[in-house]
């Protein structure tokens, strides 16, 4: 292969050397999706590690350019495919940004308690899919049933069990329906044991414990120099957290702590995401006491459809708005903007270049997998075997198509 | 087998063995752990436990040399398919290909410079599960459909009655010819 | 992103009195305009200052302009976790674009600069393994650059790309074997 960066060095008179050089392809069970890695290898012990990614590359910042700003959402919600409400909210939050408008606060408030149920969704495949690599495979069946339970609310909410594509610009599609907050109370009261069930389970048990204590350190400083984000970073004993430090929508209205741990290992990132869990809860319970009747889509009918559909059949310039909103799309004015939130992965940022028309000039997507993968490479300290290297994907919780864009 | 059946016309000793083989061949597949993209969560879900594949006789293998179907969950792009197209060739016959998700039927909504517009231009495909990303439901309907498709194969050649103008039924193709 | 204290963004500018200027236009974040040439000397002051302490590098941007000129631009991303301040930087390249590189600042400059090697054509000097990162190696052209087109060239795998321009396809070899 013509793109191998590994050299063969040899240390033995006759040329030649020990080194393996080993293909963990993209095909196997615990790559947590296409990645695929070249190994130097000395017998079991692990030399260096090239990651080789592109393998799920599709051209979303390419096919931005030629999509309105509402034809973006459903891209977005592909991005990271576990928690999609949060790519939804992180680019409706820049695009209102480069409009200057707010969306109201029963909306906010939606926004929210959709980022934090799939902020417990994205951790929970990983609260399983950590465990399973390493060998404990009843885990993920486990955090599975409680997937199910989430997306059976999203189904509920949105209509569609992955790729909800719920978030506008200016709001939410459309409110909650009747019932909807009784039922995420009794998830609430369900879960909260669940976790607990969980650490129990796994989280104390001496086999898997001894496969990911003190494997994969990464201090503070080499985690911000690799500019890792998220639970990543805060395993490492940095204190950072967007939504305390820099907040957006009403988290300055929820009450929560920030999960910070310092030994940097893969057990301490696996258990900064468990602990996360159970913060989320605490902020979707005040959501849901908070939430006030109100508008959910912005009364702009220049950006938004209206939430009165009855206009509809009796105003003609509402007619015109909205066939011209659904025809072309808004227009936008002439500018940038940079806005990250705290995706469940870490920081995820949006930098959209506007040229005054209805589609954008330039959309970057600063995703936080293509960012932590990059832990592998360099800087980390105590991942000799190969068994190591899995125990290290696990706990970086690589979303393939968020690397590959 | 093929000269047995070659010299004489189909009969109840073939179709008897024709129901067997078939039948256990049905009851028994076993895909490759190949989740590409989004669609791989929804494959997962379907084989845990409220949308349980194991009744079908489903089990996950991860080595292709051992399974008998292929699930291509996710976009396929242009980087990747001559990694698919050497896993499928490594699966011993009988094998057959799933397309879950319309990125893996058509490409999708990604119609850019990597993603590859089917994953028909390379692998012979024989159940489309469409959807974006399918239920797990709908998994399961194509995995029912794929068993129906795999009763109504014969292994034996059919000769066709006298005077009918209907060709034989053969077997899914096992190569795939080159489309330009 | 609401900043906690005023940005001290004439630091800035006296310490590189000429070589740095404000970009008009720009009211989210701070934002300075620099040559490549003295790109290296602010990312080193900005990171080193007990003023800033910028040790987060969050993002690394290509931007094409084509047809105006300059044609190309970089945009870094910066934030500082101790002082809570985010800065822009923007660096227009002329054609072919060339800039340094700043991993030796910040580790996570390797792949960013890498997917804009590979996006636009930008080429980083003494980047340690400037190689492509999400295309093959073997892949001609540059696919966000304005003039490439969105379905990529007509091959195999895409049917729907455009003509290519000039004769004969340049590109026949995929990752592994013929593509065309």
């Amino acid at each position: 292969m013509t793109d191998v960066n590994i050299i063969h060095e040899s240390n033995n008179e006759d040329g030649l050397s020990r080194e393996v050089l080993m293909n963990l392809g993209p095909q196997h069970p615990s790559t947590h999706g296409v990645l695929r890695l070249l190994l130097q290898m000395d017998g079991e012990i692990v030399k260096r590690i090239e990651p080789h990614i592109g393998l799920l590359h599709r051209g979303t910042e390419k096919l931005c350019e030629n999509f309105t700003y509402t034809q973006i959402f459903p891209l977005t919600d592909r991005l990271d495919y576990l928690c999609q409400p949060s790519n939804n909210l992180g680019y409706a939050l820049a695009v209102e940004a480069l409009l200057d408008i707010k969306a109201p606060e029963r909306a906010q408030y939606i926004r929210v308690l959709m980022a934090e149920l799939s902020r417990i969704s994205g951790h929970l495949l990983i609260t399983g899919a950590l465990p399973m690599d390493v060998g404990a495979i009843t885990t993920l069946l486990y955090t599975m049933r409680d997937r199910e339970m989430i997306m059976d609310l999203m189904e509920m909410i949105s209509g569609a069990r992955m790729h909800t594509s719920f978030c506008r610009v200016g709001g939410v599609r459309e409110d909650l329906p009747e019932g909807c907050t009784e039922r995420i109370i009794e998830f609430c009261d369900i879960f909260e044991q669940r976790i607990t069930d969980y650490e129990d389970l796994v989280g104390n048990n001496r086999v898997f414990l001894a496969r990911v204590e003190n494997v994969g350190n990464i201090t503070g400083e080499d985690a911000i120099a690799l500019g890792l984000s998220g639970p990543c970073l805060r395993a490492s004993g940095v204190d950072w957290d967007i939504r305390r430090d820099a907040p957006y929508e009403i988290y300055d209205k929820l009450d929560f702590n920030v999960i910070v741990r310092n030994d940097g290992d893969c057990y301490d990132r696996w258990k900064c995401r468990v602990d996360e869990m159970y913060e989320s809860l605490k902020m979707i319970r005040q959501c849901v006491d908070q939430m006030q009747p109100g508008p959910v889509l912005i009364a702009d009918p220049k950006i938004a459809f209206p939430v009165n559909k009855d206009l509809l059949a009796h105003s003609m310039e509402t007619q015109i708005h909205h066939f011209k909103l659904a025809a072309e799309g808004f227009k936008v004015p002439k500018g940038e903007v940079y806005t990250a939130i705290e995706a469940p992965k870490g920081e995820l940022g949006f930098y959209i270049i506007s040229d005054g028309t209805e589609k954008p000039f330039r959309v970057k997507i600063r995703a936080p997998s293509f960012v932590n993968l990059q832990a592998l490479t360099d800087r980390t300290t105590n991942m000799k075997y190969l068994a190591d290297v899995i125990a290290m994907i696990g706990s970086l919780d690589p979303v393939m198509k968020e690397v590959d864009k | 087998m093929g000269s047995l059946t070659d010299r004489y016309k189909d009969n109840v000793l073939f179709t008897t063995s024709d129901n067997i083989i078939n039948w256990s061949r049905r009851s028994s597949l076993w895909p490759e752990t190949f989740g590409i993209a989004c669609c791989a969560i929804e494959m997962i879900a379907a084989g845990c436990a409220r949308y349980d594949l194991d009744r079908f006789g489903v089990v996950f293998r991860p080595s292709p040399r051992q399974s008998d179907v292929m699930i291509i969950a996710g976009t396929v792009t242009k980087k990747m398919a001559p990694i698919i197209r050497r896993l499928y060739d490594q699966m011993p016959e009988p094998r057959y290909v799933i397309a879950m998700g319309t990125c893996a039927i058509s490409g999708g909504v990604y119609n850019t410079y990597s993603v590859v517009q089917g994953s028909d231009l390379f692998v012979p495909v024989d159940v489309h599960v469409a959807g974006c990303p399918p239920r797990p439901d709908a998994l399961l309907h194509g995995m029912v459909l794929l068993q129906e498709k795999i009763s109504a194969s014969r292994q034996s050649k059919q000769v066709p009655a006298q005077g009918s103008s209907q060709p034989p039924l053969t077997q899914p193709p096992a190569t795939i010819k080159e489309n330009v | 992103m609401s900043m906690p204290d005023p940005f001290p963004l004439e630091n800035i500018i006296d310490n590189f009195n000429g070589r740095v200027s404000v970009a008009a236009n720009v009211t989210d974040m701070p934002c300075v305009v620099v040559s490549p040439k003295d790109l290296v000397a602010l990312c080193l002051f900005l990171r080193d200052d007990q003023a800033f302490k910028f040790n987060f590098m969050a993002d690394i941007c290509g931007v094409d302009f084509y047809p105006n000129l300059p044609r190309y631009q970089l945009v870094y991303h910066l934030y500082s976790i101790s002082l809570g301040w985010r800065l822009r930087i923007k660096c227009p390249l002329e054609d072919p674009p060339t800039a340094p590189t700043i991993t030796h600042i910040w580790t996570t400059a390797n792949w960013h600069e890498r997917e804009a090697y590979d996006m636009f054509g930008i080429v980083f000097e003494d980047h340690p393994d400037l190689r492509r990162i999400y295309m093959w190696q073997e892949f001609e052209g540059w696919p966000m650059r304005r003039d490439f087109p969105l379905r990529g060239y007509k091959d195999k795998y895409n049917p729907f790309g455009a003509e290519r321009p000039g004769a004969a396809p340049s590109i026949t070899k995929g990752p592994i074997g013929d593509i065309l």
